[in-house]
């Protein structure tokens, strides 16, 4: 492989799909699988115009289907394959990565939402959490990030595939419209360069020797003939799964000590939480925030203990109530009210957070 | 002529799950086996990597001493094309059904096909959806009588049976090995078989065979029967033979060159 795509620290003003795959780059992903979807499409433009420079490699397939059967492909030969896609890409997505889930494959597929549900907008929502948390045939067992600005897509598209690699989950990174096409700063770097190793790849196929002959082939299915060989597969994924959330969950909370009402967003809208916040506080207002980083597994004991009292949760989300559902089910039993401020496929600004705030505060 | 004793299975065959788990009298055991003999031959053990499907083929999933992964219905070719992709020493075999190639998933197949992809697909053609119960597929013939067309399918309301090989054929570009093959005649499949094996490992370009298989079990023939609709009545639709051959037409132009 030739030289480094990045060295050293690099101050750049781009858009965030230029981010993702100069993140792809950087975290030494081998090979993108992709098909055109807005407003994904500049991944892998950016993507083929570096690739070939730093001898990476690029697939545009038939469809999104193909891309992540193929993307399941590469990584089953090893390498540190990914893909990404939006929307009704997202959709057809569910099949490859539900294979990915069966199989331990340490896929990573970057999702930058859009509208829904179907074709909808081309632009912005926070509609594909539902589908991208659990959207396949089977339980859900996989890692989703939720960056909200330019330089946590490129810290956590590095950051998704080591934890991919290490814990042999599918792993996401649910960006959306506004982070794929804005412009912003963001610093790149070298992982290497800041302590971070990328966890190394392995192939799952085509390793040395002779199968049957110096060493067990490798059989890989999705298909089992009887229910207790199944249920058996499965409580090891299970156990797998709930000790590795321990390690992997990620939440950022500011306020909730003293709060009586906590606002709680993900993604680009808890830009708007955060400044909201500080407004508020600046006001005397006793309120705090509280962002999952990770989606799925979602950090339920951290929001649990703070779920207390008569606390109000305000939940700020592009969508009708999909971060509200995650929210609701890890929270049960809690006796905190929970209130809406659900915008479905447009952004939220600060001041309809303030506003929305101080009416529930009245 | 001096007959050699032929070894009773492949070497490449995985002993521990045989006798395999195919219905008596299936086609799909026979082309297996003229794959593992084709495989031994090439000596490419070590680097093959046999992609099986959802449909009869999943038996398949540990059959042979080879590194295998059995995936969902009609997705076996953009996954062996994902692995040639990331690792191209490898030797790519995706084995599929009727209705895994030319019905759900013939996006991927056209379309490998069509980006002329280094791996060599190998379709069982038993002219149905054998394992979900004998429903008709793209290449259930005219008349013929299966669970979702109980009077004979007709191809007024459903087409004409589809002709993988002549489309692959038609969609391929130069390099590509294309032919179709029939359990009745296994000398001849086997070659078909390590003709596509050998163009992948010469890197020349997509490899197909089509071989016509027996599904007795949906078919509701007794060996007599079975063999009778294998003989007669599918080359009524199905022409054996080579389509494509990369090898014949290298030789023809150093003949004529
Ligand atoms: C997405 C999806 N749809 C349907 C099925 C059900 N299914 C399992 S096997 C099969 C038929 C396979 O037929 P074919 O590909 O011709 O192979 P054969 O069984 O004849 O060898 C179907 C429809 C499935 N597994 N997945
Ligand atoms: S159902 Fe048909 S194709 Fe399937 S194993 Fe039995 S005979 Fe073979």
């Amino acid at each position: 492989m030739s030289e480094k795509p990045i060295t050293g620290e690099k101050r750049a003003f781009m858009t965030g799909n230029e981010v993702v795959a100069w993140a792809a780059l950087a975290a030494n992903a081998e090979i993108m699988y992709g098909y055109p979807i807005t407003p994904q499409n500049e991944i892998m433009h950016y993507w083929t115009r570096q690739a070939p420079k730093f001898g990476r490699k690029f697939l545009q397939t038939e469809d999104e289907l193909s891309a992540g059967f193929t993307t399941v492909g590469g990584v089953l030969a090893g390498r540190r394959a990914f893909t990404a896609t939006a929307g009704p890409g997202n959709t057809l997505m569910q099949e490859p990565m539900s294979m990915a889930e069966a199989m331990r494959l340490p896929t990573v597929t970057i999702v930058q939402q859009r509208g829904g549900p179907s074709t909808a907008t081309v632009i912005y929502s926070q509609q594909e959490v539902n589908l991208t948390t659990y959207g396949g045939n089977g339980e859900g067992m996989r890692i989703v990030y939720s960056p909200s600005n330019h330089q946590e897509l490129f810290d956590y598209v590095i950051k998704a595939f080591n934890t991919a690699w290490k814990y042999r989950f599918p792993t996401f990174v649910l960006g959306d419209g506004y982070q794929a096409k804005m412009r912003e700063s963001v610093t790149l770097y070298d992982p290497a360069e800041r302590g971070i190793e990328m966890v190394p790849t392995e192939p799952y196929v085509g390793k040395p020797g002779c199968p049957g002959v110096d060493r067990e082939p490798g059989l890989y299915r999705n298909t089992y003939n009887v229910e207790e060989e199944l249920y058996e597969v499965l409580q090891q994924h299970f156990a797998d799964y709930e000790k590795m959330s321990k390690e992997v969950v990620e939440y950022a909370a500011e306020g909730t000590d003293d709060a009586d009402l906590i606002i709680i967003g993900h993604g680009v809208v808890f830009r708007g939480v955060r400044e909201a916040f500080k407004e508020l506080r600046a006001e005397g207002l006793k309120v705090g925030y509280f962002r999952p980083i990770t989606l799925r597994p979602f950090p339920a004991e951290q929001l649990k203990a703070l779920a207390t009292g008569n606390r109000k949760l305000l939940i700020a989300e592009s969508a009708q109530g999909q971060l509200a559902k995650l929210v609701k089910d890890h929270i049960y039993g809690c006796t905190a009210e929970i209130v809406p401020l659900f915008k479905p496929g447009v952004g939220i600004t600060t001041e309809q957070i303030v506003a929305k705030v101080k009416e529930v505060l009245k | 002529m001096s007959v050699t004793p032929q070894p009773a299975m492949p070497k490449c065959w995985r002993v521990e799950s045989k006798p395999h788990k195919f219905c008596p009298g299936c086609g799909h055991g026979l082309v297996l086996k003229c794959l593992g003999e084709a495989i031994d031959e090439l000596g490419i053990q070590d680097r093959v990597v046999f992609g099986c499907d959802i449909g009869c083929s999943l038996l398949s999933w540990d059959f042979f001493n080879c590194d295998s992964v059995q995936t969902h219905h009609g997705r076996t070719t953009p996954v062996m094309t994902g692995i040639k992709r990331a690792n191209p020493d490898l030797i790519c075999i995706a084995y599929m059904g009727d209705g895994g190639g030319y019905a759900i998933g013939v996006g991927g197949i056209v379309n490998a096909a069509a980006r002329n992809e280094k791996v060599t697909v190998i379709l069982a053609n038993n002219t149905l959806y054998a394992m979900t119960g004998g429903q008709m597929s793209p290449t259930t013939m005219p008349g013929q009588k299966v669970e979702t067309a109980p009077y004979g399918r007709d191809p007024e309301a459903t087409g004409m049976p589809t002709q993988g090989p002549e489309m692959i054929a038609a969609i391929t570009g130069a390099g590509a090995y294309v032919a179709r093959g029939t359990m009745a005649n296994l000398r001849q499949l086997k070659s078909y078989i390590k003709k596509a094996l050998q163009n992948q490992i010469e890197g020349n370009g997509f490899s197909f065979v089509e071989a016509l298989s027996a599904c007795p079990t949906n078919w509701r023939t007794n060996a007599e029967k079975t063999w009778e609709f294998i003989e007669k009545e599918m080359p009524k639709y199905y022409k054996v033979g080579e389509l494509k051959n990369p090898f014949e037409a290298k030789k023809e132009a150093q003949q004529n060159g």
